[in-house]
């Protein structure tokens, strides 16, 4: 039985649209101005959800990996592979969010004194390796199976990261951009609106991302067998994206 | 204790796959005791990967494969210490001795030192064992690597092409430890259809993945080996 | 599982002796950096901090120098499949490719410190040794073993002496914060400061899960 991919997509999309529209509403219309930044802490409503998804997702991605490992079956690895790449990408739009903050509260582009900030530059750094990392192992099955080595490494660092750099910091100065307790009513919602329409945004494009690649990986198989099976070429040129191997599901169920 | 009515090798539709490629599908076949497997084919055709499966380097991907009565990959570590396998690489620490080499073998196998002296004497050997490997030739390299499958004195040997690096003198030589006579079950995968036909029981032709020809040695020809190769 | 790791041991000791390929090379590399850092900084001598720093830096670094190689032999000269085919415990390979990292970072130490010491910090070392130690003994548990996971990892790739540093520099950040934190006050001429059990408890920390999910996941490696 082939399971249905994308099913549930579009209605994840519109609750996503109309969150992020609800979030954008709250943040410019309803939130109200903070007495010391100004308009500019604004940013906070981005830059603070963008940091708690990404993380998240990074351990998500190693929880994935377990479960690769465990089951042995590349549709998990599929599944870490899609939402690290998401977290990255968050990662990336937390640091230039974060900058941006500094830049416009503390005029400089970049902060030490930001545990925040320094955590995910030094994880981007890492994660930012996850790619290359598949890139350079032909073998398909030993790719998926490093990965998830890596992904499960990467994802105990993140919390591990996070307390040193805060040990690290925590008595040289006080935080340039701001704690999120003791928020007053108005900010605590506008903050979990706008928490909520990005854990959507990232639950959608990671969905998305996954629903193509399976789509995908059944269309190459139907055509092998049309063709009668290893007729189609193997793939010029190597690959980063995992391979959801023949016997990894119903996917290619009967090829077996 | 071996238990002689278990055949050596059962396997149901054993597949391995490398990415979406096969590259070992639905192969099923039986081998008794003490006998001889040759596996022809040419290069990409699968004989390394079976190899490697039989020799628990590598999990299947689909089918069930028992290997002196126990199942893989599951009951691969009951398995491991009983397999001799002589592939393309030696497997031997060039900066190393023969004798370090074996030695070390000898401890991860569980064996003695006389027995490392005993196939060092097997092969040949003696008197250039105390020297780096990456001193002595290609033929003596692969004596040596001879020598390692055998230390262990395994049931089932898996042989890739054993012959390669060997002048005709050192195939006698080892003969009595890898050859027809020598007492264990054997897969061998070999590239001449003469020599490897010699004490055959059962010879297997791959060609893709695919199984091409399985049939006992007897009712096998040059010519249908080398239609395989076509 | 003892039997197989001393064998393991046994041969690690022989192809590194026979070959020398990362201890003098380590070892070298420090002395080498602590010279560049001379006239990168125009200093005769340095304290606290910046001293602290300065070691750290060279001895993370030439660690990851030395972590490239271990496994290097092994890939190359069919070692994995040759340990494969044995009826042992595969974990024997992670515990005798730790000790040996272990092993190479005592000798890297022995050889830096005291050159460090004479070369550029400008605070007597004497009293400072104990805490030092320890620290330097809590660090170099976790830069083992991340090197061998990450040189597991990294070996069997194309890039191969890229991609150890890549991967282990950001992985070991917190083994530098805690190093360098813990020793920067025993560094400090006149004031002996000591070390602030909080790094050294972090430090454990780190050693600790690394080492339990090193445990977990080196087998994945070893397969084909």
């Amino acid at each position: 039985m082939t399971p249905q991919y994308g099913r549930g997509l579009r209605t994840l999309s519109i609750l996503t649209v109309a969150m992020l529209a609800l979030a954008l509403v709250l943040v410019f219309f309803y939130a109200p101005l903070e007495a010391e930044q100004g308009f500019l802490q604004k940013i906070f409503y981005v830059h603070v959800p963008l940091a708690i998804i990404a993380l998240s997702g990074f351990v998500i991605g190693g929880l994935l990996a377990i479960q690769h490992l465990r089951t042995r079956d590349s549709r998990w690895d599929m599944r870490s592979y899609v939402v690290i790449h998401m977290s990255l990408i968050f990662a990336v739009g937390t640091l230039i969010t974060g900058s941006i903050w500094a830049k416009g509260s503390w005029g400089h582009w970049w902060v030490w004194n930001e545990p925040t900030l320094v955590s995910f530059l030094i994880i981007f750094l890492l994660y930012a390796t996850y790619q290359p990392l598949r890139f350079a192992i032909e073998d398909p099955e030993r790719q998926s199976r490093y990965a998830s080595v890596f992904a499960i490494t990467a994802g105990a660092f993140v919390p591990m990261n996070f307390i040193a750099v805060r040990l690290s910091s925590a008595y040289l100065h006080p935080r340039v951009l701001g704690s999120t307790s003791n928020l007053p009513g108005s900010m605590a919602l506008t903050f979990l609106v706008s928490l909520i329409a990005l854990a959507l945004l990232f639950a959608t494009l990671c969905k998305l991302e996954l629903t193509a690649k399976h789509t995908r990986a059944q269309v190459r198989a139907l055509r092998r067998r049309l063709a009668g099976d290893d007729e189609l070429p193997a793939r010029r040129g190597r690959s980063a994206v995992p391979v959801i191997s023949a016997t990894g599901g119903p996917a290619a169920g009967g090829a077996g | 204790m071996p238990d002689a009515r278990v055949p050596a090798l059962q396997l149901e539709g054993l597949a391995r796959n490398y990415g979406e490629r096969a590259a070992l599908r639905g192969l099923t076949l039986t081998l008794e005791r003490g006998g001889t497997l040759v596996v022809f084919g040419p290069n990409g055709a699968g004989k390394t990967t079976l190899l490697r499966i039989l020799a628990t380097l590598l999990r299947p991907h689909a089918g069930r494969a028992s290997v002196l009565g126990s199942e893989l990959p599951g009951q691969a570590w009951q398995v491991r210490g009983r397999i001799g396998l002589l592939g393309h690489e030696p497997l031997l620490y060039r900066e190393l001795t023969a004798h370090e080499n074996l030695t070390y073998h000898a401890r991860l196998h569980g064996v003695g030192q006389e027995r490392v002296r005993e196939v060092i004497d097997a092969v040949a050997l003696t008197g250039r064992e105390r020297e780096p490997l990456r001193t002595l030739s290609r033929g003596m390299v692969q004596r040596v690597a001879v020598a390692r499958a055998v230390l262990h004195s395994p049931e089932l040997l898996l042989l890739d092409e054993p012959n390669s690096n060997l002048d005709p003198a050192a195939v006698e030589l080892v003969a009595p430890l890898i050859g027809p006579g020598a007492g264990p079950t054997r897969v061998l995968c070999s590239h001449d259809p003469a020599r490897g036909l010699e004490g055959a029981d059962l010879v297997l032709g791959l060609r893709g993945g695919r199984t091409e020809m399985l049939r006992p040695a007897s009712e096998v020809s040059r010519a249908d080996i080398m239609e395989l190769y076509r | 599982m003892r039997r197989t790791v001393g064998a393991l041991l046994r041969k690690e000791l022989l192809v590194e002796l026979r070959t020398l390929e990362s201890v003098p090379g380590m070892s070298l590399f420090a002395v080498t950096t602590f010279v560049v850092f001379h006239f990168a900084l125009n200093r005769s001598s340095v304290e606290g901090d910046l001293a602290a720093g300065i070691l750290w830096v060279t001895l993370l670094f030439a660690a990851v120098l030395g972590a490239n190689r271990l496994f290097v032999a092994d890939a190359d000269q069919g070692g994995f499949d040759g340990f494969l085919l044995a009826p042992v415990d595969r974990t024997a390979m992670l515990i005798s490719k730790v000790l040996t990292m272990l092993a190479y970072l005592v000798v890297l130490e022995l050889v830096a410190v005291p050159a460090f010491a004479l070369l550029l910090l400008g605070a007597p070392l004497g009293r400072a040794l104990p805490d030092l130690i320890a620290t330097l003994a809590l660090c170099d548990v976790g830069i083992a073993v991340i090197g061998t996971l990450v040189a597991a990892l990294a070996v069997q790739t194309r890039a191969r002496d890229l991609l150890g540093p890549l991967l282990a520099l950001p992985l070991l950040l917190p083994v530098v914060i805690g190093g360098a934190r813990a020793s920067s006050p025993l560094f400090v001429s006149g004031h002996l400061g000591s070390t602030q059990g909080r790094w050294l408890l972090s430090l454990a920390l780190y050693d600790l899960v690394f080492g339990l999910i090193a445990y977990a996941l080196f087998d994945f490696l070893l397969e084909d």
